[in-house]
């Protein structure tokens, strides 16, 4: 059993091997005919650029994204610069040069890897995936009787932030970086996932649909782990199918057929803000003019944030969106569960994480009012500043930065929810709800907790669920998203989580159940 | 009330908990004295940290800042005598620390019963942080240790077995009874433990004694002989058959002593302004069917919340509510409410129900007046049960039918947990005749306690 696994890491290995050795390799030829055609369909009126990348790119070889990004950029950055000085703002390219020159590499791919996209899919995807199987399967048998597993955690290297942790980091942050600012970099990965995107929306692939047949795969093979350490564990099993769901259908497979059908590209489920951009112009202008089903969709999606949310939160607690239904806590319950030990405890990081996703949401919320200002009076600015500026400004810092490079890259350091933790928009919000208006809590079961630590340690949202549980308090934080998982390794049964009656849930304690009836009575009626 | 010096032994959940409540009710100043730790933790929790789950820090229930903001001291000290006539205590170091009032809460250490070998190296038993220090030592993996020998058949013997198992050391484990725990767990509980033990790959050995631990040329323990003949090769001897009142440091101080810290009901010894509470202190007279002494981490608490009262002027008797309890044998969770006795132990009016799931490791027991059929108490495994409900049936005095028509408004696993209620009531209804048709689940009569 241990060689099937050790055998899986090894075939895991060579597969993501490959998949970044694809960043840089590969044969890109630009002929003059596909970029005739680049050129009409994208409407570039820019003779600088054309002749420029005519001169450096076409009828020429690169070897590598390495060789051939650089003449691209140079020559959309050069021809901007010329056209600004010229004041021909009508020639100006706005897109940016690293997807320019993603754009046109991906119609440049002409090697090995273009042509064998079946075969190199295998060669990365397919043996991670395998590899992946081989690693996790075993462990039906080695993890022996089903109960809780968490044997060994803190005492292995890639759990306990040893060095294999922090490669896992690097790679993860390497990868977001390269998906948010240097896409032209991923362009190969688009060739592996061409003939999926193309059965599902008929177009090729773009980077950000390798992301989402990624994220989806990375999900599935995680949620075969989940259901394996958790088989004891209904409630894990159940919740975990829900992500599972929620991800492949509506995140990726609906948009992809919408696309099809000529409607807008829209993830049903993603609730602003967390979909901080839905209410910007350009969105708002595709919904209204695709019609019915736009107009359903901006219906739907100010429906979900102002009553389905709060009303669902109100039932059930934050916990049926944040560890039932989002894309980025499914993420967080399947691949971050090795790491939800390592989000921190202390007071400290409470306060941080308050001030944090608050200011988040007040950020998101602003940028909203303005954008919405904006489109109603028809203009770019409010109070003198330009709204696109803070859309930009939220787009980098918030959407890619935090939510991305932050959001995953940092699972092996700072545990699995770092962005749900301190920077979900729609976090705090639902979070106000569970906190002040709810049916949720997290019951603590009178006296029987000896304050072992174990739920403390295994919430990956740094709730020390302890403090409460060892005074016999219930459990009522806005941060809680409900995975379940302070109940699933409480040694004595001590949590449980329910909806209930408003009343006495939030159940201030000081002398616990058991003790003499007078004195509990005494002390804990304050 | 003019402000006091308070001194507290020990720093464990007793002598903290006093400490805590001290603080809420008065100005008083807290000392609290411990040559064990730097800082409280959960001595439950030790095991966690040898198989990996948590790191030590993480059995500390408050962060290092609590102490000092609430102005709780904390001294580093090992008190070797107890001055009542001068009101002090004195330390290793020959320290001097003055008190108004002494709370004593040195908890316990483990039980040996003067096995030739039992102090060899390579011998301990799993109570204090130290143990779980030598242990790290001795036990660090299969290849250092390729076996150990665990005696005693307890709360705390089975720990260590599930411990050094989750590192792959091959364990033998000595039971003294016929079946595991079978002195405080009826038979066909005790039962599936044996069971589930066996399935853990621990080499059981039932109604097993330690003759004598034999040494190396090191003077290291390398195998233990048994009482049925068999010498076990082994690197490591566990000794868990129980603990005793760590008191020794009071011999002769003139604070009386049983086996521990003999208390009254307000949990004063018979020196004014020394208490005792927690595993060291025995009563004079037991409290119901409690024992004496109670080495657990429950009563420990209740009498710091108790005696907390009492030093701050609200003189206040120590009176535990209904027992309860809860372990976890490797896989299995325990709890207990009310009094369940063993077949040994059990009074001639006390009649049992059990249930077991016919596959799954899930079984209960409920005692009950076999004349009036008042509800007694119940010992669940693999079902986690309600504390409030049952605390609340117990006071209530409810018989056992009722507890078996509600029984569903007790269950307390996740949520979409199979659900036993129907088979346990479908078998009590067979065996005793009855009728009984369980109630829907009800969060007014959970939450509310309203009669529905």
């Amino acid at each position: 059993m241990k060689a099937i696994k050790n055998t899986g890491l090894v075939i895991f290995l060579i597969g993501l091997g490959i998949f970044t050795a694809l960043t840089v390799v590969g044969t890109f030829k630009l002929t003059q005919d596909d970029f005739n055609e680049f050129v009409s369909d994208n409407g570039i009126k820019s003779d600088l650029f054309i002749k420029a990348i005519e001169t450096t790119v076409v009828g020429k070889e690169f070897d590598g994204m390495m060789a051939f990004s650089p003449k691209v950029v140079a020559a959309l950055e050069n021809a901007n610069a010329e056209h600004k000085i010229n004041k021909e703002y009508k020639k100006v390219i706005y897109t940016n040069p690293h997807d320019m020159a993603a754009m046109i590499g991906k119609k440049a791919g002409s090697g090995f890897i273009a042509k064998n996209k079946g075969l190199m899919w295998f060669l990365t995807f397919g043996l991670g995936i395998l590899g992946a199987l081989f690693f996790i399967l075993p462990n039906v048998v080695l993890l022996g009787p089903k109960g809780i597993k968490n044997n060994g955690i803190y005492l292995e290297n890639a759990t306990n932030r040893g060095w294999m942790a922090w490669m896992v980091f690097i790679f993860l942050v390497a990868f977001y970086l390269v998906l948010y600012f240097r896409s032209e970099y991923a362009v190969n990965w688009t060739y592996l996932v061409d003939p999926i995107s193309e059965s599902l929306s008929g177009n090729p692939a773009g980077h950000w649909f390798v992301y989402g047949f990624m994220y989806c795969t990375v999900m599935t093979v995680m949620a075969v782990r989940m259901y394996i350490k958790y088989r004891h564990n209904v409630y894990q099993m159940v919740r975990t199918t829900s992500v599972l769901f929620f991800q492949i259908i509506f995140a990726f497979l609906i948009p992809e057929i919408m696309v099809r059908l000529q409607m807008p590209y829209y993830d049903f489920k993603n609730a602003f803000p967390l979909d901080y951009d839905f209410f910007f112009q350009w969105n708002l202008r595709s919904l209204i003019n695709s019609g019915g089903i736009g107009i359903f969709i901006l219906v739907w999606g100010t429906v979900l944030t102002l009553v389905i949310v709060p009303v669902m939160v109100y039932f059930f607690g934050k916990r049926w969106y944040c560890s039932w239904v989002c894309g980025c806590g499914g993420l967080a319950e399947t691949l971050g569960d090795p790491y939800r030990q390592h989000s921190s405890k202390t007071l400290f990081s409470w306060r941080v994480e308050r001030w944090l996703i608050h200011g988040v949401l007040v950020f998101a919320v602003g940028m909203t009012l303005m954008t919405l200002y904006s489109f109603f009076a028809e203009s770019g600015t409010v109070l003198g500043i330009k709204t696109s500026n803070v859309q930009n400004t939220y787009s980098l810092l918030i959407g890619s930065i935090f939510a991305g490079v932050i959001g995953t890259g940092f699972y092996p350091i700072f545990g699995n929810r770092v962005w749900c933790r301190f920077g979900c928009p729609l976090a705090a919000y639902l979070g106000f709800v569970q906190r002040f208006k709810s049916r949720f809590r997290i019951t603590t079961n009178g006296g029987q907790c000896i304050s072992c630590g174990n739920c403390s340690t295994y919430c990956e949202q740094g709730i020390d669920v302890r403090a409460y549980a060892q005074k016999g308090e219930n459990i009522i934080r806005s941060s809680c998203v409900g995975c379940g998982i302070c109940s699933a390794v409480c040694p004595r049964g001590v949590l449980k989580l329910e909806n209930g009656p408003e009343k006495g849930r939030i159940n201030p304690t000081q002398v616990l159940l058991g003790n003499d009836v007078d004195l509990m009575n005494l002390v804990n009626q304050k | 009330m003019a402000k006091e010096t308070i001194v507290i032994i020990g720093n464990g959940i007793s002598g903290v908990t006093a400490a805590r409540h001290i603080r809420k009710l008065s100005d008083n100043r807290i000392i609290i004295i411990s040559a064990e730790s730097e800082y409280f933790f959960s001595r439950t929790a030790l095991m966690y940290v040898y198989m990996g789950h948590m790191k030590f820090e993480h059995t500390q229930p408050y962060e290092n800042w609590f102490w000092k903001k609430n102005r709780i001291e904390l001294v580093n000290g090992y008190v070797t005598w107890v001055d009542h006539a001068s009101k002090k205590v004195l330390l290793k170091n020959t320290e001097e620390i003055p008190y108004d009032k002494l709370i004593i809460a040195t908890g316990s250490k483990p039980n040996k019963f003067g096995w030739p070998g039992q102090d060899l190296k390579g011998v301990q038993g799993l109570y204090s942080k130290q143990e779980l220090e030598q242990l790290e030592i001795d036990a660090p993996n299969k290849e250092v240790c390729k076996r150990a020998v665990i005696v005693g058949g307890g709360l705390i013997g089975i720990e260590l077995a599930e411990m050094l198992r989750s590192r792959d050391i091959p364990v033998t484990f000595l039971v003294r009874e016929s079946s595991f725990w079978n002195g405080v767990l009826p038979e066909g509980e005790s039962q599936m433990i044996n069971e589930h033990i066996l399935e853990h790959h621990i080499d059981l050995r039932l109604s097993t004694n330690l003759v004598e631990i034999l040494p190396d040329d090191n003077g290291k323990a390398k195998a233990v002989v048994t009482d049925k003949g068999d010498i076990i090769e082994c690197n490591l001897v566990g000794l868990t058959p129980g603990v005793t009142p760590n008191v020794d440091f009071l011999k002769e101080s003139g604070i009386e002593l049983g086996r521990g810290i003999k208390v009254n009901r307000f949990l004063e010894t018979n020196i004014p302004d020394i208490y005792g509470i927690g595993d060291c202190a025995e009563q004079h007279e037991p409290i119901g069917q409690r024992r004496p002494i109670e080495a657990v981490w429950y009563t420990g608490r209740m009498m710091g919340e108790t005696v907390a009262q009492t030093i701050c002027g609200n003189r206040i008797e120590y009176k535990p509510g209904h027992w309860f309890n809860s372990a976890k044998f490797l896989d299995i969770e325990y709890q207990t409410y009310g009094w369940v006795f063993s077949d040994k132990s059990k009074k001639p009016n006390e009649a049992h129900f059990h249930w077991r799931h016919p596959r799954e490791l899930v079984c209960i027991t409920m005692a009950y007046d076999s004349k009036t059929r008042k509800f007694l108490g119940i010992n669940t495994f693999g079902i986690r049960m309600r504390h409030e409900i049952f605390d609340r049936w117990l006071t209530d005095g409810q018989s056992i039918d009722h507890v078996m028509e509600f029984l569903k408004d007790a269950n307390f696993d996740p949520e979409f947990y199979a659900q036993y209620e129907g088979a346990i009531v479908a078998r009590y209804n067979a065996e005793l005749g009855t009728s009984i048709l369980p109630r829907k689940k009800s969060w007014k009569r959970i939450f509310l306690n309203v009669q529905s």
